[in-house]
């Protein structure tokens, strides 16, 4: 088995996952500049409430395929509700207020869903049901499985739905005029609440669906997986440039990549002294030097300070 | 009939300071009539106390949002279990250790500050919130080659704060009074936390005070007025950091043991729901958030616990979860309705009268 | 009486592809006041913005008091002594008007945070003398009574005020005041001008960006005219007013 092919493999799947997240992240960051810090729980409750229903569903006689459908389409819903409750509730009223305060109340819905969902689904992680056979494909030396497979496949459907929304239709069009600049959008008619809740919405949906992805990837989905998955998107989105879509999509893939590559070689390079367990830190040691040396990500613009 | 003025207003005033004082004198036996579990309960108030003291310096004063502030209270809490405990077999006296996990703290603070402190406010919050998730990572698995941190197991077996052989750990019995160990740590946490009080009002009141605020209000202008940002934030975070140190060190001691897991970001978040439930840049709001969030959710544990195990029979709400809960709702609901906290911080007034004569 | 204070020479400043600034160079004596016109645009904010070190120009230069100080921070330019208004006021608007001008203080003053905590006599005496500097200023700027009240909720002439009072506190050589008379009414802009005119005669030197034709006419030594980043035309503000190039750089502005 070859472990750089195979490591690769593994982090352009979870890369794909990131990269999904990380999209809601920064749709919501271009268009009103806030760090939207409970997507991640977006993504969670997405997973819990699939994995309920797959779960219910996993007795029955229905083919798998349809019931993980089932899951998936039982979970955007709710995220989407959620998504536009939260920017009415916790982030419209504060739209103007100093940076700092819509910041807070995003921690503090981040706190609330975490626990909203630990009182309806308990501790203990929800396993995923045993009814997709493991199918498993040799590429070149990796395995590569269908789970896998059906992620990036997935994954690449979104991202390019996404982009085809926002450049080919009149509301995607809303979007990128409202994130350009709000007031004139707004003189020309556009109603840029209506935008920015739809915004939340559409992130919030993709979100899920990252939800049962990242969920079917390590089996198990529990109230706590948000904040680390949320955090890491949200580096990918800073690493490609917070604000800018096909961004969001290149860091996503590329700290899989390198998540993935540095989780199977650290042991090598440094004697042991480091081992895969620092896995996670990755991540926002991408992000920490990523905001130092180059702010703007690899395809965005300076987000400096304007005088 | 009229009032009659017994005290003048600075005797009312100096009333008021005695009364309060008393009842802080009399609070632990008070709460050991209750059970031991209030006195600790209490300590673990005052070091919050303190610990939200030192953030509102970051936050509150600067303006800073520091989302891991917690990593300064571990690095205070690691140092003084490594230098006090049979890990290493080290066993320095507290008062050398604690200003040393003051100092590493202090040193982690600008470790972190200096390359970030450039970056924008939410970008900071992340950033931050990175490296209380890194320091945490560093904890659990800083245990091979060479075992500095004994992993997730923690330390065990820290030594409690002495004096010669005066430990206050034990329990003694002066002028008829019962001393147990929390009781004598609550006295010497008041002290230091009297003492954080002092120095905090000090600093909000000085020329660097006047600068955090400035840099907090417009940055821009305030570089323009002369005022080094760079160099000021990294002041906050020094601060910030060494109070942070000072708790954990203090906390090590009081817990006897330490684990990553008492290092988390949600510890961070609850620090950070007590400064702004109090007031952001005010102290005796910050004091007041902290001292709410520490003892209602224990309140509710000794009270909503034995309501539902009556009403239903069994536990339906965990107490950690209704705590959790309180935190996240204080920030929501402050941030929405009233975003300067419970004590909003007030422009202070100037004795004027004898210069605009 | 004729000395020069500050010189500015070849300043370009771009952003993308616009150019704010080109070529600009002009120097300031001692003691006058110097006024910056030109049409919206024409990069008058953007060389307040150099001269202060919010922006590095990407040429030329400019020496102050005989010190080259391009590339400086502006904390630092603020402590070779030079001071500033901003066009749209930036107090501190939280605090109150006192405390403002005792940030001013600052630049000028020295004590640290073991200072702070220990209240050594010297930090004491200090903070002291920073509050009575900074009521006399105040004073100066003939918002005493405001003192107490919070920045942001002044009426608007008494916080242009304040930001000159607050300026001032830094003990500028060099006053650089970004159209201190936008908003005022016909009595407020008298007072204005007398303050600046006090100024002047305390030695301090001014340069003005102002809008108000009637008011630079009245003050100004000379003016320096900018339109798209270049100067068209330097010199007493009769000579300029005359000057081809200004009416055309100001007629073509209104005719567009």
């Amino acid at each position: 088995m070859d472990i750089f092919l195979q490591q690769i493999v593994n982090g352009l799947t979870l890369g794909s996952v990131y990269a999904v997240v990380a999209l809601g992240y920064t749709m919501v960051y271009g268009i009103i500049q806030l760090i939207n810090f409970a997507h991640g729980e977006v993504v969670m409750i997405g997973a819990m409430v699939a994995f309920s229903v797959i779960t219910a569903l996993a007795g029955t006689a229905l083919p798998p395929v349809l019931i993980v459908f089932a899951g998936i389409l039982a979970a955007v819903p709710v995220c989407m509700l959620l998504g536009y409750a939260m920017e009415r509730i916790a982030y419209r009223p504060l739209r103007g207020a100093p940076r700092l305060a819509p910041l807070i109340t995003a921690i503090g819905i981040s706190i609330i869903l975490q626990h909203v969902a630990l009182l309806i689904w308990s501790r203990n992680p929800l396993a995923f049901p045993q009814i997709i056979p493991l199918a498993s494909f040799d590429v070149g030396g990796a395995i590569i499985t269908g789970a896998q497979i059906a992620i990036i496949l997935t994954s690449v459907l979104m991202m390019g739905g996404l982009t085809l929304m926002v450049y080919r239709t009149k509301l995607g069009i809303a979007m990128r005029a409202t994130s350009q600049n709000p007031q004139v959008a707004g003189l020309m008619g556009i109603d840029i609440d209506r935008i920015i809740a739809f915004t939340f919405i559409v992130g919030a949906a993709l979100g899920a669906v990252a939800g049962v992805m990242v969920g079917t990837y390590y089996g198990i989905a529990h109230y706590s997986m948000g904040s680390l998955l949320g955090l890491k998107a949200f580096s990918a989105a800073v690493l490609g440039g917070i604000g800018n879509l096909a961004g969001a999509m290149l860091g996503g893939i590329l700290l899989g990549i390198v998540e993935a590559l540095a989780a199977g070689y650290i042991g090598d390079l440094t004697n042991n002294v480091f081992g895969s367990n620092y896995q996670d830190v990755f991540a926002f040691l991408v992000l920490i030097a990523v905001l130092v040396f180059r702010p703007s990500g690899l395809l965005g613009e300076r987000v400096g300070d304007r005088a | 009939m009229r009032g009659v003025n017994i005290f003048s207003k600075a005797q009312a005033q100096w009333l008021g300071v005695a009364l309060v004082a008393i009842a802080l004198i009399g609070l632990p036996f008070a709460l050991a009539s209750v059970g031991t579990a209030w006195v600790r309960i209490a300590n673990l108030a005052i070091l919050f106390v303190f610990l939200s003291l030192g953030l509102n310096i970051v936050v509150g004063f600067a303006g800073l949002l520091d989302l891991g502030y917690i990593a300064f209270y571990a690095v205070g809490a690691y140092a003084y279990a490594l230098l006090a405990s049979p890990h290493f077999n080290l066993h320095l006296p507290f008062w050398v250790i604690l200003p040393i996990g003051a100092l590493v703290a202090c040193l982690f603070g600008v470790l972190l500050g200096a390359p970030t402190l450039k970056l924008r406010g939410d970008y900071l919050a992340i950033v931050t919130l990175g490296f209380g998730e890194i320091v945490r990572i560093f904890l659990n698995n800083l245990s091979q080659p060479v075992n500095i941190t004994n992993g997730p197991q923690g330390i065990s077996r820290i030594d409690p704060f002495r004096f010669g052989s005066f430990s206050f750990s034990q329990t003694e019995t002066m002028l008829g009074l019962v001393f147990s160990g929390p009781i004598k740590y609550y006295y010497l946490l008041l002290l230091l936390l009297l003492l954080a009080i002092v120095v905090n009002l000090r600093l909000q009141h000085s020329r660097i005070g006047r600068a955090w605020e400035a840099v907090r209000e417009d940055e821009i202008a305030a570089r323009a007025m002369g005022i080094n940002t760079t160099h000021i934030k990294l002041l906050a975070f020094a601060m910030g950091a060494s109070f942070g140190g000072v708790a954990g060190g203090m906390f090590a001691a009081i817990q006897g043991f330490i684990s990553p897991e008492s290092f988390v970001l949600v510890e961070s978040v609850m620090v950070l729901s007590m400064v702004v439930l109090g007031g952001m840049g005010n102290i005796w709001g910050v004091v007041l958030g902290a001292v709410l969030l520490s003892f209602v959710p224990e309140l509710l544990r000794y009270t909503v616990e034995p309501l539902q195990k009556s009403l239903f029979g069994r536990s339906i709400i965990e107490p950690e979860v209704i705590r959790m809960l309180l935190f996240g709702l204080a920030l929501v609901l402050m941030m929405l309705y009233r975003p300067a906290g419970l004590l909003p911080s007030a422009v202070r007034k100037r004795e004027l009268a004898k210069v605009a004569a | 009486m004729s000395e020069v204070l500050l010189r500015c020479a070849n300043l370009d400043k771009r952003f993308g592809g616009v150019l704010a600034l080109a070529e600009v160079g002009f120097s300031i004596k001692r003691g006058e006041i110097y006024g910056l016109i030109g049409p919206n645009g024409a990069g008058k904010t953007t060389l307040f913005d150099v001269l202060t070190g919010i922006y590095a120009s990407e040429g030329g230069g400019f020496r102050f008091a005989g010190e080259a100080l391009a590339g400086l921070r502006p904390d630092e330019i603020a402590a070779r002594g030079i001071a500033r208004t901003f066009q749209n006021i930036r107090l501190f608007g939280n605090l109150s008007a006192l405390d403002n001008v005792m940030i001013g203080r600052h630049v000028r003053t020295r004590a640290g945070v073991f200072g702070a905590i220990l209240r050594t006599r010297a930090t004491l005496a200090e903070e002291a003398a920073i509050e009575k500097r900074a009521l006399e200023l105040l004073g100066y700027v003939g918002i005493a009574a405001r003192a107490n009240d919070v920045a942001r909720e002044l009426p608007y002439g008494d916080q242009r005020r304040l930001e000159i009072a607050r300026a001032l506190a830094t003990e500028p050589k060099l006053l650089a005041l970004d159209e201190p008379a936008a908003g005022m009414n016909a009595t407020e802009t008298q007072e204005l001008k007398k303050l600046l005119e006090r100024l002047r005669a305390d030695g301090i030197t001014i340069l003005l960006i102002e809008h108000d034709v009637k008011l630079v006419m009245g003050l100004c030594d000379r003016v320096l005219v900018l339109d798209y980043g270049r100067n068209i035309a330097e010199g007493p503000p009769r000579e300029v007013q005359r000057d081809p190039r200004v009416i055309e750089a100001y007629l073509g502005g209104a005719a567009a």
